[in-house]
């Protein structure tokens, strides 16, 4: 009963490792070799066409003192830390009331609808965006469809939304929405109703259960939302080159052009590297500072 | 009803989330040069256009080819995964899952600039679609992994006790009692990796050299006006053939779980 | 019945890492009886059964069954078939497949099998069900099945985890029944796992009361009830009524010992328990074994008085907490309902009749 947990077929470990071992050497020689021979390369010298393979600092040495790359960076991590919490913030409610307010037949449902424009095309969506609100876009046309946009209008000429940050940001908000949404919804469903129920009974507002009950509950998904959002768009290269044309390039687009058109492949694994290690230090600082505030909380 | 206000924000929200892809028809069938506002009039020419374009025609062959290819080989794997995850205590195993898992959250450019490297410099050999299949198993395979282990562990252990306690070895256990079951959870993982493939546009632009697949074909039309209209027909029919995959993946899930009497969670991911 | 067992445990040990799960079971289970393991959850049982079928492999001792040492024949080798707790019925073939799946390295003809899927079928009450799919049935049905397609194989040994404990009250009686009925038609040796006292009384030949890896007592029904051996079988097999006692002295066969209110008893050495129960002894004595007395009414032996403390009435029973003068804590008596004989209320002063040789001496 209580050691059922280890039977005849889980007690075989040998059987695991067995198992697991085509996707792990896969993973191993495809995924960590790779990235460990960036950080390898990070460390070599280039020699315009060659990579000389002898120990160097050059490559973080010339990634930091270079302004651009500064620049780049606190962009990335600007315009990713303004995403997740537009994400993490109107996903929220959704899951809430995916999780509460829907009956549970209709769950798989909504999570299916929610979760199909996700698997559309991300090039084409992210180019739609442009096509919203471009100078002669959706919206700049409907607003002169109904005359606020024109010489009689409000304002005189379109509105000029392109290349900036904030419609980087609120394309990767629809991109990466569904990312947000599931994490949360899952943390959500586990939660025993009855302590929902416990909580109003002993006379506690709804609102207030939702503060003391639900929020300190949800935590998991909305850390895990946050950094599954976080994380990859930092390093996102396809909006900030269609929306911001190429004028508002983030961390990626450096990496690119390192490594494809100018050819220096050490210094593109070094400003690689480099991104990751901050993106890291700033998700564990971020997970330390959640932990202490829920210890607090309790 | 319960949060009315909460339900209405809910339909809004999903109003954002479709709107780019409403359009998509809308440009795609308007007699226009110009993405533009106001629509001038319906015509097929850009489906017509799309379908003479040769080059797309060879960009939508390497995606079939990489996209099979790769699922297949994911899938295969996510099978080994599921399986040693959701049934077997092992040491290490969380950390090995870890790094099979990684490429969900780890930014697709990392993936293509490291197997880019790889490629070029460690190994010297040609970027091909062979490369950029390498690299989609690994961007597949955690979503893979992940429809599988909700596969593999709503299977209640002792069907596999009950199949050998009858007479059966572990391995025709496998084939008799865990394969036909999983089998719903498998063509969903194949499916999803497929539209993953299909759709998966970074580590194809550094790893197939000089040959195009769909995405890397996109983007470069992207830059010239003339080209969008026809893009937007291609989108169009991507999208379609994305809905449809889903569709019958998300069958194939929700028949799985109501083979092995499961309660239905919901979800992809 | 044979001099042989059926099964045989010999000093069996199972570790879980740190964790003692089996602690020295030696017990032997006879050719041909239904036997069960009772005990709390926790307690070992199903790991258990689960060494007789194979799944679990044991640190330590050996496993017999049919006089042949276990170690190492792994579980499709065994001569036994289970019933899981989950029915574990296959939800992608139809009841005959399911029943027939033991037959499919069965070098038989397709009809002879086909034969054999029916029999089973009507053995268990579920004639002409063989085409149905089994994710369809219910949990009575999905159990017959289950029960069929152990049974089909004809083994030395049924094993029975928790078999009933997903049924509703009704089926799970009907199911025991049935169960009892079934077993003495085959004549196969069955063994149950169990928590539910009441099922392994009704249904078994002989019960083993398993606490914390060990086994507490081996005996038939009656025995366990009457006659436990140690104060946690009482209590564990129905309810007792534990009465603080002091042994007095010792003459032959009889000891004496004095409870407060009912005075010095001399009890027989068989009534005392075997295991000892430490420090301080006391007299057990089953609700059934006190009676009310109603007015007029002589006591048939020894006789006490006291108050009324609480009743609870279940419909065919009624439960009295009495306050027997010169006792800190009422004792339970369980009354049967006979037409004509009023309940009486609590505060009611009213007279007990008791008998020392229904009593068990724990020491």
């Amino acid at each position: 009963m209580a050691a059922k947990g280890e039977s005849w077929l889980r007690s075989d470990a040998a059987q695991g490792y067995a198992l697991i071992s085509p996707p792990a050497i896969y993973a191993l020689l495809l995924l960590a070799a790779p990235l460990a021979t960036i950080l390898a390369y990070s460390f070599f010298k280039d020699g315009y066409l060659t990579v000389i393979h002898e120990f160097t600092l050059q490559n973080y040495l010339a990634t930091w003192s270079d302004p651009i790359f500064r620049v780049i960076l606190v962009r990335s991590l600007f315009v990713a830390g303004l995403v997740t919490l537009v994400t993490v913030g109107l996903a929220f409610p959704i899951a809430y009331y995916l999780s509460f307010g829907l009956a549970p037949n209709q769950k798989a449902r909504w999570i299916f609808l929610i979760t199909i424009p996700f698997w559309t095309s991300y090039l084409i969506r992210v180019f739609l965006w442009k096509v919203i609100l471009g100078y002669n876009g959706v919206i700049n046309s409907a607003l002169e469809g109904i005359g606020i946009i024109g010489p009689n209008g409000l304002i005189a000429d379109p509105l000029q939304m392109l290349n900036s940050v904030g419609a980087i940001a609120l394309t990767l908000a629809h991109a990466y929405a569904p990312f947000a949404i599931l994490p949360i919804f899952v943390s959500l469903e586990k939660i025993d109703r009855s302590l929902l129920e416990a909580g109003q009974d002993l006379g506690e507002s709804r609102w207030r259960t939702f503060l003391r009950v639900t929020l300190p509950l949800a935590m998991p998904g909305v850390v895990a939302a946050t950094l599954i959002v976080f994380i990859p768009t930092v390093g996102d290269y396809v909006t900030p080159e269609l929306i911001g044309g190429g004028k508002m390039p983030m961390v990626a687009n450096l990496i690119q052009a390192q490594m494809l058109p100018l050819d220096n492949r050490p210094l593109g694994s070094a400003i690689a590297v480099s991104s990751l290690l901050v993106v890291a230090a700033l998700a564990l600082v971020f997970l330390w500072l959640n932990r202490r505030f829920l210890k607090v909380g309790k | 009803m319960k949060f009315p206000s909460l339900k209405i924000y809910a339909l809004a929200y999903l109003i954002f989330l479709y709107a780019p892809i409403f359009l998509l028809p809308l440009f795609a069938f308007n007699d226009g040069t110009i993405i533009a506002f106001p629509l001038k009039g319906f015509t097929t020419d850009w489906f017509a256009k799309m379908a003479e374009n040769d080059t797309l025609r060879h960009a939508l062959t390497n995606s079939l080819i990489i996209a099979l290819t790769s699922s297949a080989g994911a899938t295969i794997l996510a099978v080994f995964a599921a399986r040693a995850s959701t049934r077997y205590k092992f040491r290490a195993k969380g950390g090995i899952m870890g790094l099979i898992m990684l490429p969900m959250v780890l930014p697709d450019i990392l993936m293509g600039m490291s197997l880019l490297l790889v490629m070029l410099e460690v190994l010297r050999v040609n970027l091909s679609i062979g490369t950029v299949i390498l690299g989609h198993v690994i961007i597949a395979l955690p979503y893979a992994i992940a429809v599988l282990q909700t596969a593999f562990a709503t299977l209640d252990q002792s069907l596999e006790e009950a199949a050998v306690d009858l007479g059966e070895t572990r391995m025709s256990t496998f084939r008799l009692i865990v394969l036909p079951l999983v089998m719903p959870g498998i063509i969903s993982a194949f499916l999803i990796s497929f539209t993953i493939s299909l759709d998966e546009f970074i580590v194809a632009f550094f790893l197939a050299g000089n040959q195009p697949t769909l995405p890397t074909y996109i983007f470069s039309q992207l830059r010239f006006p003339s080209a969008i209209p026809v893009i937007m027909a291609l989108g169009t029919c991507l999208v379609a053939a994305s809905i449809l995959l889903l569709s019958v993946a998300e069958f194939f899930r929700r028949r799985g779980i109501k083979r092995t009497g499961a309660k239905d969670t919901g979800g992809f991911l | 019945m044979t001099d042989n067992p059926m099964i045989a445990f010999r000093d069996v040990h199972k570790y879980y890492g740190d964790y003692h799960a089996l602690r020295g079971i030696s017990a032997e289970i006879r050719a041909g009886e239904f036997f069960s393991l009772l005990g709390p959850s926790g307690c070992g049982k199903t790991t258990l059964l689960r060494t007789i079928a194979g799944f679990e492999d044991i640190s330590s001792g050996a496993v017999l069954i049919d006089g042949k040492d276990m170690a190492g024949v792994p579980a499709n080798k065994r001569p036994t078939n289970m019933v899981f707790q989950s029915y574990a019925i296959f939800p992608h073939l139809t009841v005959a497949q399911n029943v027939g799946f033991g037959l499919r390295r069965d070098p038989r003809s397709k009809a002879e099998k086909d034969k054999l899927v029916e029999e089973s079928l009507e053995m268990v009450g579920l004639k002409g069900y063989g085409a149905r799919a089994a994710h369809a049935l219910s949990g009575g049905q999905r159990q017959r099945v289950a029960l069929a397609r152990a049974l089909i194989l004809k083994p030395k040994v049924l094993l029975l985890d928790e078999p009933l404990s997903a049924l509703d009250r009704k089926i799970r009686e009907q199911m025991q029944v049935e169960l009892i009925k079934l077993q003495r038609e085959v004549g196969i040796t069955f063994v149950l796992v169990t928590h539910d006292q009441e099922e392994a009384l009704v249904m078994s030949d002989r019960i083993a009361v398993m606490f914390e890896g060990e086994i507490a007592q081996l005996a038939d029904p009656e025995t366990l009830y009457r006659r436990p051996n140690s104060r946690r079988v009482a209590d564990f097999i129905g309810v007792m009524n534990f009465l603080p006692a002091k042994v007095t002295g010792e003459s032959g066969d009889l000891i004496s010992a004095e409870v407060a209110g009912l005075g010095v008893l001399d009890v027989s050495t068989s009534q005392v328990s075997a295991a000892p129960t430490g420090d301080s002894a006391a007299v057990g004595f089953r609700p059934e074994t006190l009676t009310l007395l109603y007015e007029g009414q002589q006591a048939s032996d020894r006789e006490a008085a006291g108050t009324i403390d609480e009743v609870v009435y279940y419909g065919d029973m009624t439960y009295y907490d009495v306050r027997l003068d010169g006792m800190e804590k009422p004792v339970r008596i369980s009354m049967r309902n006979v037409f004509g004989r009023p309940v009486l209320d609590v505060g009611t002063r009213t007279r007990v009749s008791w008998s020392p040789g229904a009593l068990v001496l724990f020491r």
